[in-house]
């Protein structure tokens, strides 16, 4: 039986449809990333679940049990959101006993979990402290332990990482796959526009796309068999390079997908010619970025660092042919 | 300090030619007048005799008057009974009124902060009273109060609460209520509109987090809203202390002449001009200037009130 099933689930505000039919099983323990643009649904679809917002149809249950109806508090969820939302003028060890309070727990069992979510985020030593005496990093974790004491079966991330810069982000991203292997009986439901986040941190990753379900499978599933020009397109960084006219129609497509790395890049004989524009040296790859008269925009490849290749030079661009991904007119991949 | 460099020497420069122009303001429209009032109040001023006016020491203030056969008496407006009851008279009607209005505008402010149609018009609407000039608004009220034509005994007679009409803002009973009454009816919209303010500065997630821990709307009010606007609710109090310790238009247009809301505002008027003491009127004024000041700085120090800006 899946933890959290949703039937034919549809949301509207107003006259705007923002969730449309969404059906989706999520197991126990799993753990699943929704991805999609702004604007795509995929944060009011975690509202719903959390029970921030009603459902305009469909059904939702949590462990078998529907609870469209049922408050929030008594769903069993947990929720971190993007802005920590931790009460500012509580100490920490108040925010994290404030909902436990509520729950009238005793005072012993309340000081024990607190220290265990502490002890396991490593803020043992900012229990007395303010928010605002927090760094961002410092808060996301108060937050997560503010989650964690309330031993949910279901955990909600509402973008968690995306007021930490660069560096902080990577941290955090480790210790959540971390609480995640910890917690592994804890179900965990994860928003985020950035689809690096999605395809480490993930089992299963659903992409929504204007309030649909474009895609629901394992990170690497969706990398190499996107059930659409969208999904091909989000999934990836740097994006997938897609040709459309005389070099799809060769292939039999309307829209011809090739990721940079499939793509080879030699100075004489190729399927494509054109001029490198630009190169990105990231160390470990390098990326060139060749102008053809395939397409308006620059064709992307993957090299290795140790290839020169220097802007201005006339190369020509040889897709592997076992690798190449075809859309017809609607963005549905073409098989056979 | 420490040694500036050029550039802060310039910036400092820059600052006070900026703050010039304002400062001379203020020390011509507030202080000079400030300074002029407490000076009167050491002198024998009259109306008639600005520029003659003599140096006397603290005599408006207290004055042993020797009978000449070993009795005498004290004399002063330190030893006034009219005085202490317009000083009382001032407390009680600061106290009722700020207390309620804050009362009132939470109640106002947390119905406006919900989300609903018509919202932006009823917010509008709300400021109707605090838009209207006092005097205005206390003539209407006064009109609406008459015992004998006043809309208010009408209404209250047809109804059977009353069954002969009250004199509501001659009578000694009911009086200061009147006066209460109207500055509350003005005066809590401002009060709405600054703990709107605070109340709009509480992110909405603090809200669902709550939701989520199963906090219920009572909880959340005590714990969470209070908390966090009490800060902006304070100054909004000290603002409206301010403002009813100096309570004078509703008072000389509702219910002149009357010692139960002899206010000490109306005290140093009727003696600066009334009854020509305007020296007695003017030690009045300054008395009041420290009582005002006193209480003020009392309640910010209570409340450990942060005015510096800093709080992030």
């Amino acid at each position: 039986m899946a933890t959290v099933d949703l039937r034919n689930v549809s949301k509207s505000f107003g006259s705007v449809e923002v969730l449309k039919d969404v059906s989706l099983s999520i197991e126990k323990g799993e753990f699943v990333a929704f991805v999609g643009p702004s604007g795509c649904g995929k944060s009011t679809l975690l509202r719903l679940i959390a029970g921030l917002e009603e459902i305009s149809s469909g059904d939702l249950m949590i462990e078998g049990e529907r609870v469209n109806d049922v408050l929030p508090a008594k769903r069993g969820v947990s929720m971190v959101f993007q802005s920590y939302a931790l009460y500012p003028h509580m100490s920490v060890y108040e925010n994290m006993a404030f909902g436990l309070e509520q729950a009238k727990l005793k005072k012993d069992e309340i000081a024990r979990r607190i220290a265990e979510a502490a002890h396991m985020l490593q803020i043992e030593g900012l229990l007395e402290r303010k928010p605002k005496a927090l760094s961002g990093g410092q808060r996301q974790r108060v937050a997560i332990g503010r989650a964690i004491t309330r031993q949910p079966r279901l955990f909600l991330f509402d973008e968690p990482l995306s007021n930490l810069d660069a560096a902080l982000r990577g941290e955090t991203r480790v210790e959540i796959a971390r609480l995640h292997a910890r917690l592994a009986d804890t179900t965990m439901i994860y928003v985020t526009h950035d689809q690096v986040e999605a395809m480490t941190l993930a089992d299963r990753i659903v992409v929504l796309n204007k309030g649909r379900v474009e895609q629901i499978g394992e990170p690497l599933e969706l990398y190499e068999n996107p059930a659409s020009r969208f999904v091909a397109g989000f999934i990836g960084s740097p994006k997938m390079n897609f040709l459309t006219g005389d070099a799809a129609r060769q292939h039999g497509a309307a829209t011809l997908g090739v990721r940079p790395e499939d793509l080879t890049l030699s100075a004489e004989g190729g399927l494509w010619s054109g001029k490198i524009a630009l190169t990105e040296a990231l160390g470990s790859d390098t990326f060139v970025h060749v102008d053809t008269t395939l397409s308006d925009k620059s064709i992307v490849a993957r090299v290795s660092p140790r290839e020169r290749f220097r802007h201005g030079m006339p190369v020509y661009l040889t897709p592997a042919p076992e690798r190449l991904h075809r859309f017809d007119e609607e963005g549905a991949p073409v098989r056979g | 300090m420490a040694p500036q460099s050029g550039l802060a020497r310039q910036r400092t420069r820059s600052a006070w030619v900026f703050l010039a122009p304002m400062l001379f303001v203020l020390a011509a429209v507030a202080l000079y007048p400030l300074l002029r009032t407490i000076w009167f109040g050491f002198t024998d001023a009259s109306l008639t005799s600005f520029g003659s006016a003599r140096f006397v020491g603290i005599r408006n203030y207290l004055e042993w008057l020797d009978y000449g056969d070993g009795n005498g008496e004290w004399l002063g407006l330190l030893v006034d009974g009219r005085w202490w009851s317009a000083v009382w008279n001032t407390v009680r009607f600061t106290l009722v009124s700020v207390t309620l209005e804050t009362i009132f505008g939470m109640v106002i402010a947390l119905v406006l902060n919900q989300k609903f149609p018509g919202r932006a018009v009823v917010r509008a609407a709300v400021l109707i009273p605090w838009a209207i000039p006092t005097v205005v608004s206390a003539k209407m009220w006064g009109w609406m109060l008459h015992d004998q034509f006043g809309i208010i005994n009408d209404m209250l007679m047809r109804v059977g609460i009353l069954s002969a009409p009250v004199a509501w803002t001659a009578s000694p009973d009911t009086a200061m209520a009147a006066v209460m009454m109207v500055d509350i009816w003005k005066t809590t919209p401002f009060m709405a509109l600054l703990i709107l303010a605070g109340l709009q500065m509480i992110p909405d997630d603090i809200y669902e987090a709550a939701r989520l821990d199963g906090v219920g709307p009572v909880r959340t009010f005590r714990r969470i809203t209070l908390p966090l606007v009490l800060p902006a609710m304070l100054v909004a109090v000290v603002f409206r202390a301010l403002d009813a310790l100096r309570i004078f238009d509703i008072v000389y247009v509702l219910t002149p002449n009357s010692p139960e809301t002899r206010t000490m505002s109306v005290f140093a008027r009727e003696n600066l001009f009334d009854y020509d003491k305007f020296a007695y009127g003017s030690a009045a004024s300054t008395l009041l200037f420290l009582i005002i000041a006193m209480i003020t700085i009392g309640f910010i120090y209570a409340t450990r009130m942060d005015l510096s800006g800093t709080r992030e």
